[in-house]
């Protein structure tokens, strides 16, 4: 069994094993045990919402320090996520922020952005081809991959199969280094991805062996932020390579609006993203071509590594691209009329991890197990107080149901057990009827 | 006292409110008897046909008879969609049946149903459909699939 790997971490010093982050997974992957949160591994799919929530910053990501970058010694280059740019109140072009990042210490810079335009050209080519099963799903968030992966497993061939823009710009910003400094030791040439959240640090770490991300360093736009603000005036320009589709990336809509194809759908939120998928599954949806899907309200700009609030960011985002060109990277006309995605692009995401089934096993099995889940989840009481450190009353039949807790962990039954105790009118659980002895499934 | 142990005598059994007077959220039961079918393992063919028959079932409780109930009884072999509902029940069911045939107002048809088509897509998607309705009492549906 192979577990996907997270950034997030808990922190059990601070965790006071309140409910709220509890309550906030989507993917109910928390529960309370010992007093405290424990985040279960094969369910959590990054997307950062128990950090947003947890009063008492209990729940941090882990992501590298510009500390940790050997400038002197490797030939560094910057992967500045779109987001980047929409960060700061006094950016007034986007040229300021390539020099920036390079007066930080990196070698070079290739912006994601500039890859993320390549992206959508390859994307065209992929929608050309009429045997690709519609609509085809955005696979640029992987919030959104795992969901897919873990819930909608029937969606899963729908994901588009190329690489996202993060993994494009570090193949390509390798390759260009080493063909413009052919004498540099490719053991020497690292890439650094600027990211606007946790998801695509545990993304990196994912990434199987031979697959198309060459990063090595994933930092977060927040730690650049503030070592960018004092160099973006008085450091020399160092001309920016992207368009206003590349920008675009960092918001809602801009995946999909640069396709040029009317027939898209643009999602944000998980809630709204699970609700979208459902009507794509039952087929209960107008005919689309492309479908756009983001974890975080507004896109990649509410991503937590941020600083600025999202829609603030996107109105600068939008002024920024107000002059530029509609794209700056196209691929070579020639390629329209082969319409193949170079193979090496194509990439395999982290899904072949176990899936987080409640049920396993037959059909006859499955269906017992549910039985059971459902005898139980009768017997309780509703109120899905959290009292017993799962979400809600049927995740807790589940977990009863599966031997992780035990009936008597229900707060609610203890109180009415006591109360019985008290007035002596009978002997615990059992005695009403309500079910057994607290193991006895 | 009661076991929870395996007991595979009887089907699974689901059992949902369709609510009729909040237009905004019919078609939920459909969703989650979906989600239902998928943890149990069945094939995507199958969990598509019940979705759609059950969702357009659904719709008709709201849009003709006040809502009602979704129940859904699942064994090995098939799955059993049951929607009771108390409305005005169909005079002429054969009618009702028919591709096209609607007798939606014109403000459920601003929301983009009431095309006639319910019916028929409920017996073109599931193996069997029993419809048993009384004028003044209410409407049975019964859909298997296998
Ligand atoms: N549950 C129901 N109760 C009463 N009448 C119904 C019910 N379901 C369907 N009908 C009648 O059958 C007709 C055809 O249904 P259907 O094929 O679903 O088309 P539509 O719902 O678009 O009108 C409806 O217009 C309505 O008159
Ligand atoms: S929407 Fe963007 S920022 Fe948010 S989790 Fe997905 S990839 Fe990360
Ligand atoms: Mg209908």
């Amino acid at each position: 069994m192979i577990l996907y790997k997270h950034s997030v971490v808990s922190d059990g010093e601070k965790c006071t094993g309140c409910t709220h982050c509890l309550r906030h997974c989507p993917t109910e992957a928390i529960r309370i045990r010992g007093g405290k949160a424990v985040i279960d591994s094969a369910r959590c799919i990054d997307c950062s919402e128990c950090i947003r929530v947890c009063p008492h910053k209990a729940k941090s990501a882990d992501f590298d320090a510009l500390a940790e970058l050997d400038f002197a010694n490797d030939y560094i280059i910057a992967l500045p996520d779109p987001t980047l740019y929409g960060q700061f109140p006094q950016l007034r072009d986007v040229d300021a922020l390539p020099g920036a990042l390079l007066s930080v210490g990196f070698s070079d810079v290739y912006e994601v952005a500039k890859a993320a335009e390549l992206h959508t050209e390859y994307t065209r080519l992929y929608l050309q081809q009429p045997t690709v099963a519609r609509p085809v799903l955005s696979s640029n968030c992987p919030v959104i991959v795992r969901l897919i992966s873990l819930r909608f497993p029937l969606l899963r061939d729908r994901l588009l199969p190329l690489a996202p823009p993060m993994e494009l710009a570090a193949k390509f910003a390798r390759e260009r280094a080493l063909f413009a400094h052919p004498d540099l030791d490719p053991a020497r040439v690292k890439t650094a991805f600027i990211s606007p959240c946790p998801a695509r640090v545990s993304w990196v770490k994912n990434t199987p062996e031979g697959k198309v991300q060459d990063i090595d360093y994933v930092l977060s736009v927040r730690e650049l932020f503030f070592r960018l603000r004092p160099l973006l005036t008085g450091t020399e320009d160092r001309p920016s390579e992207v368009g206003k589709i590349g920008l675009g990336w960092a918001a809602s809509h801009g995946e999909a609006s640069a396709l040029m194809n009317d027939c898209y759908l643009a999602a944000d939120g998980i809630e709204n993203v699970t609700r979208v998928l459902d009507n794509i599954e039952t087929g209960s949806m107008p005919d689309l071509e492309f479908v756009e899907l983001r974890a975080c309200h507004a896109g990649c700009v509410g991503g937590l590594l941020n600083v600025e609030n999202p829609y603030i960011a996107r109105v600068r985002l939008n002024t920024l691209r107000r002059l530029l060109p509609v794209s700056r990277n196209r691929l070579p006309r020639e390629a329209y009329g082969t319409a193949q995605v170079p193979q090496e692009l194509l990439t395999m995401w982290p899904m072949d991890f176990s899936t987080a089934d409640v049920l396993a096993g037959d059909r006859k099995s499955r269906l017992e197990m549910m039985a059971k889940i459902n005898r139980i989840a009768a017997t309780l009481p509703g109120r899905d107080c959290g009292g017993c450190g799962a979400p809600n009353c049927r995740a807790f039949a589940q977990d009863v149901a599966r031997g992780e807790a035990k009936a008597s962990d229900c707060v609610v039954f203890m109180k009415e057990r006591l109360e019985r105790l008290l007035t002596g009118e009978g002997s615990g659980i059992g005695a009403q009827g309500t079910g057994e002895s607290d193991d006895g499934i | 006292m009661p076991v929870w142990g395996a007991r595979m005598s009887e089907p699974v059994r689901f059992l949902w409110q369709v609510d009729g007077d909040d237009f905004s959220s019919a078609g939920e039961a459909s969703v989650l008897a979906k989600r239902s079918l998928r943890e149990l393992g069945f094939d995507a063919e199958l969990i598509r046909r019940v979705a759609v028959a059950m969702y357009e079932g659904e719709i008709n409780m709201v849009i003709h008879a006040h809502g009602g109930e979704a129940e859904m009884l699942v064994d090995e072999d098939a799955v059993r969609v049951i929607l009771r509902d108390v409305g005005p029940g169909i005079p002429d069911v054969e009618l009702a049946m028919q591709a096209g045939y609607s007798t939606a107002t014109d403000s459920v048809r601003a929301l983009g149903f009431g095309a006639g088509m319910g019916l028929p897509n409920m017996k073109r998607f599931a193996d069997e459909l029993v419809v048993d309705s009384r004028v003044g009492e209410g409407t049975t549906i019964e859909m298997t699939f296998r």
